[in-house]
């Protein structure tokens, strides 16, 4: 057990967050540009597109590539302990760094990579509310120099897949009870792959699993890119998809990354305890022999 | 000749890609996305005259003109926040614009793996580039009559 507390960074006390469930997992574009320099954080970019860090960049921020870093380069799964170890170690962070996480596409990305830093426990998680979109938007600046961190010494440890994430064995055995599916809705009916010369998203099947309702993740966003209030969250997922509080919920989409943003708000903006990421998602259910699948526009 | 053979243009720049270590190789792709030329007034103006490429994760447009002598001209737009889509219609640009319409058309529709990029972007992008490829051939086909 850890004993000393580092030097937290103070957790942003903007209003807006105060509503949501866990208010310290997100920061302000203002509260990056103040504390950008303070020892103990590191702010990380990831993107969908894998060149736009190189394009320019939050000064000081790390480059996370979901795809060559996050992954194992040969199994289809996340690093291990001793592969984000290292990953961490090599990008100068350290197992007490406040790791702010921004991206592209309403941080579609980074909320994917701050779930697979929270299945290894990183203590200070936090995403920059509105992402690279909003930075931008306040003429804040970017530049192209990559950081020059020195590595530090990230301790190994073991990825906990009970509590956050989801295998296909698991969704099997849950079926009946709430799943979110937050792809488009051509995505959810079927329909997509059966799009002449649409190229395959990587299944053999359409539609979605049955039981699933369908929320696509970025009603999560508001325009700018940042989280809707809590009051319009609720009435997505409570209201109209019907979710409560104690309910064990699954979500789902192509390979875990849209997911991944509706379990930080289910999770951490909404406070539901009991929220799990399928990452194997379409492209494993969608190529899986004899598994159950909806088509059309019902759950 | 087998048909896996690329025009001298296009080897150069698989050459180039594949003689840099991976890191230099993104920042190669960089180059291709910085140098793709903007869209002519023709048809920055009249963008319903170009073919969207959905198979690309980001929006991208593309319009193929075959001259008289069958020269090929290749027009692209793709927004600056989507450097990786842009840096694909670069190379396309870069290897094929001016080339014949059958040299063109010769061009190996796998020639996107070829440039050593797979474990450096996910292969959905890759294909995307072979959709630009492929709708370019067929544009070609269609202005050829």
């Amino acid at each position: 057990m850890e004993v000393r507390l580092t030097v937290a960074l103070p957790q942003d006390t903007t209003t807006k967050f105060e509503e949501y469930a866990n208010p310290h997992m997100l920061v302000t574009t203002e509260w990056v540009a103040e504390h950008i320099a303070d020892e103990g954080l590191v702010v990380a970019e990831s993107d969908e597109d894998v060149l736009l860090y190189e394009t320019g960049h939050i000064p000081g921020a790390v480059k996370l590539d979901w795809h060559t870093e996050l992954n194992d380069p040969v199994t289809r799964d996340y690093v291990d302990g001793a592969g984000f170890a290292r990953l961490m170690s090599e990008k100068g962070i350290s197992r007490d760094t406040t790791l702010v996480l921004y991206g592209d596409r309403n941080n579609w990305w980074a909320a994917y990579a701050l779930w697979v830093c929270a299945l290894f426990g990183h203590p200070d998680l936090r995403l920059m509310d509105g992402g690279r979109a909003k930075w931008i938007a306040e003429d804040r600046p970017l530049i192209t120099e990559p950081p020059h961190r020195p590595p530090t010494d990230y301790p190994v440890v073991d990825r906990d897949d009970k509590q956050i994430r989801a295998f296909r064995d698991q969704v099997l055995a849950h079926l009946g009870q709430p799943l979110i599916d937050v792809r488009s809705p051509g995505e959810y009916t079927g329909e997509l792959l059966h799009m002449p010369d649409y190229p395959q998203e990587g299944a053999l099947r359409g539609g979605h699993i049955p039981g699933a309702k369908s929320v696509p993740w970025s009603r999560a966003a508001a325009d700018d890119a940042t989280f809707r209030t809590r009051a319009e969250l609720e009435a997505i997922y409570a209201g109209e998809a019907g979710l409560s509080p104690d309910d064990d919920v699954i979500v789902y989409c192509r390979i875990g990354e849209r997911s991944s943003h509706t379990w930080f708000v289910l999770h951490h903006l909404l406070g539901y305890p009991h929220v799990r990421n399928y990452d194997g998602s379409w492209t494993e259910w969608g190529n899986t022999v004899r598994v159950p699948i909806a088509r059309g526009e019902n759950p | 000749m087998t048909a896996a053979t690329l025009n001298p243009r296009l080897q150069e720049i698989a050459d180039d890609f594949n003689a840099i270590p991976d890191a230099e190789r993104l920042q190669l792709l960089l180059e291709f996305s910085e140098e793709l030329p903007p869209l002519p007034e023709r048809y920055a103006e009249h963008h319903d005259l170009l073919e969207q490429v959905p198979e690309c994760q980001s929006p991208l447009f593309l319009h193929v003109e075959v001259d008289p002598d069958a020269i090929v001209h290749l027009f692209f737009d793709a927004p600056p926040e989507a450097p990786t889509t842009r840096g694909f219609a670069g190379i396309l640009h870069a290897g094929l614009d001016g080339l014949t319409a059958d040299e063109v058309l010769a061009t190996p529709g796998e020639f996107s793996s070829q440039l050593g990029l797979r474990d450096l972007v996910s292969p959905l992008r890759l294909r995307g580039m072979a959709a630009m490829l492929a709708r370019i051939k067929r544009q070609i086909r269609e202005r050829r009559g």
